[in-house]
């Protein structure tokens, strides 16, 4: 099963616990967490990202778009999106 | 028609638990009125024995090593008192006992569901890589010694670390010579010869327990991925997964060997998502009870098999599903005991919609 299938069978709960049902492993996110993994999931931009984070958060769009690169890094760390993996932004 | 009688073996139920405890739990979801589970216990003090809600009666057995005789005597006193219907056995070691004596257990009116001896031998670890060829699978390098001289030069085969592994039981992992010596003479006592020298391949352990229907068919099947291991190495916790690639490797082995009867995959995912074939089980694990509440009652199907029917395949399993182990102080009488060392067996009076 590739990795970008495994990101899209992601079980993915309100309270940001997140369940790899082809592996077995269980993470937890914080609520920005959430949104980003949602949002990757869906194929959003990094610019798309950047916004939701905005409007859920108002957090300064910067910031935001540094931490959503050092996700998506932790993330490939964990197998569950391509080594060559990329958002656009 | 009379409600059946299943006896069950494998009652033991400690850190390194037999599965007799949730075959047991198994029968009980989905039980006919009337239906009784009998316990086959080797040791006064298995657990199991003591489980109030799960078993009916009670029985030793002696240990099917000591005397075939004696152990097919002891079967028909058992069947003269409770009238069993169905055979389950869960330990590897009573396995071959069980085969060769299908014929005078049928005679007796006791159903079984087993595999041949033919089928029992190639899943042994000596046969793994010859099953491995057969079915298409890939297994980790491994050789079969006999000698600390063979030994001494299987690294040429299979390089350091790996596992050295008893014929029935047991794996240490070596990085050289001197741990790969103490490691065979462990063994070799406790199980003779031979032994299997194992690569150690780096990756995620799964598991998938099934059941084969002697056609080559898989009756059911559940993917387990262990969450939990304690030092000897079973699964204290486990979790339900989502795996068609882990399900295909059942499927051929159960395609390949025509398996008749329960068993339990072991695998590793390697680094690159290779499944390599660490070892077939030739009965259903411990973890079974995690298998029916995900919905594929192997136990049931089992007995189901045994009298005769032909249960449906079941393809759907809830993933996500969990079990975690718990050790608990179950209180006993001293009565109990007494009948279990003194008469070798405990009736008990039948449970509520059983009787």
């Amino acid at each position: 099963m590739s990795q970008s299938n495994q990101l899209a069978n992601l079980a993915i709960s309100e309270t940001g616990f997140v369940f790899d049902p082809t592996t077995g492993a269980t993470f937890t996110v914080n609520a920005t967490g959430l949104v980003v993994l949602r949002a990757l999931r869906d194929g959003s931009s990094i610019d798309r990202i950047v916004e939701l984070l905005d409007e859920e958060f108002a957090s300064a769009s910067k910031v935001a778009r540094d931490e959503v690169r050092d996700f998506v890094h932790a993330l490939r760390g964990h197998g569950l999106v391509p080594t060559e993996f990329e958002v656009e932004s | 028609m009379r409600a059946k009688t299943i006896a069950v073996t494998g009652m033991n139920a400690t850190d390194n638990p037999a599965p007799g405890v949730g075959v047991m739990r198994s029968l009980r979801e989905g039980a006919l009125p009337g239906e009784q589970h009998i316990g086959l216990a080797y040791d006064a003090l298995d657990p199991g024995i003591y489980a109030k809600d799960l078993v009916s009666d009670v029985f030793l057995l002696p240990y099917p090593s000591s005397s075939l005789e004696v152990y097919l005597a002891r079967l028909e006193y058992i069947h003269e008192r409770v009238g069993i219907d169905v055979i389950i056995p869960t330990l590897d070691a009573e396995l071959p006992a069980f085969i060769s004596s299908q014929a005078e257990l049928r005679s007796m009116g006791i159903g079984t569901f087993l595999p041949t001896r033919e089928q029992l031998d190639l899943r042994s670890k000596a046969n793994l890589a010859d099953l491995g060829r057969r079915a298409g699978l890939d297994v980790p390098e491994a050789a079969v010694v006999t000698s600390v001289h063979e030994l001494a030069r299987v690294h040429e085969r299979v390089p350091y670390p790996f596992f050295v592994k008893g014929v029935f039981y047991g794996a240490k992992l070596v990085t050289c010579l001197d741990e790969a010596i103490a490691a065979f003479h462990h063994v070799v006592a406790q199980w003779g010869v031979p032994v299997i020298v194992q690569a150690a391949v780096a990756g995620e352990e799964l598991n998938v327990i099934g059941l084969g229907d002697g056609e080559g068919g898989l009756l059911g099947a559940v993917p387990m991925k262990k969450l939990v291991i304690t030092d000897k190495g079973k699964g204290w916790a486990g979790i339900t997964i989502k795996d068609p690639e882990l399900l295909a490797v059942a499927e051929r082995f159960v395609k390949a060997s025509r398996w008749r009867g329960p068993f339990e995959v072991e695998v590793i995912r390697d680094r690159r998502g290779r499944y390599q074939l660490l070892e077939i089980n030739p009965r259903l694990p411990a973890w079974v009870h995690l298998a029916t509440a995900a919905g594929v009652n192997l136990p049931r199907a089992i007995a189901e098999l045994a009298l005769g029917g032909r249960p449906k395949a079941m393809r759907d399993y809830d993933v996500g599903k969990m079990f975690v182990r718990i050790s608990i102080d179950q209180i006993a009488s001293i009565e109990d005991m007494e009948r279990i060392v003194m008469a070798g067996e405990v009736r008990k009076p039948r449970l509520a919609g059983a009787a």
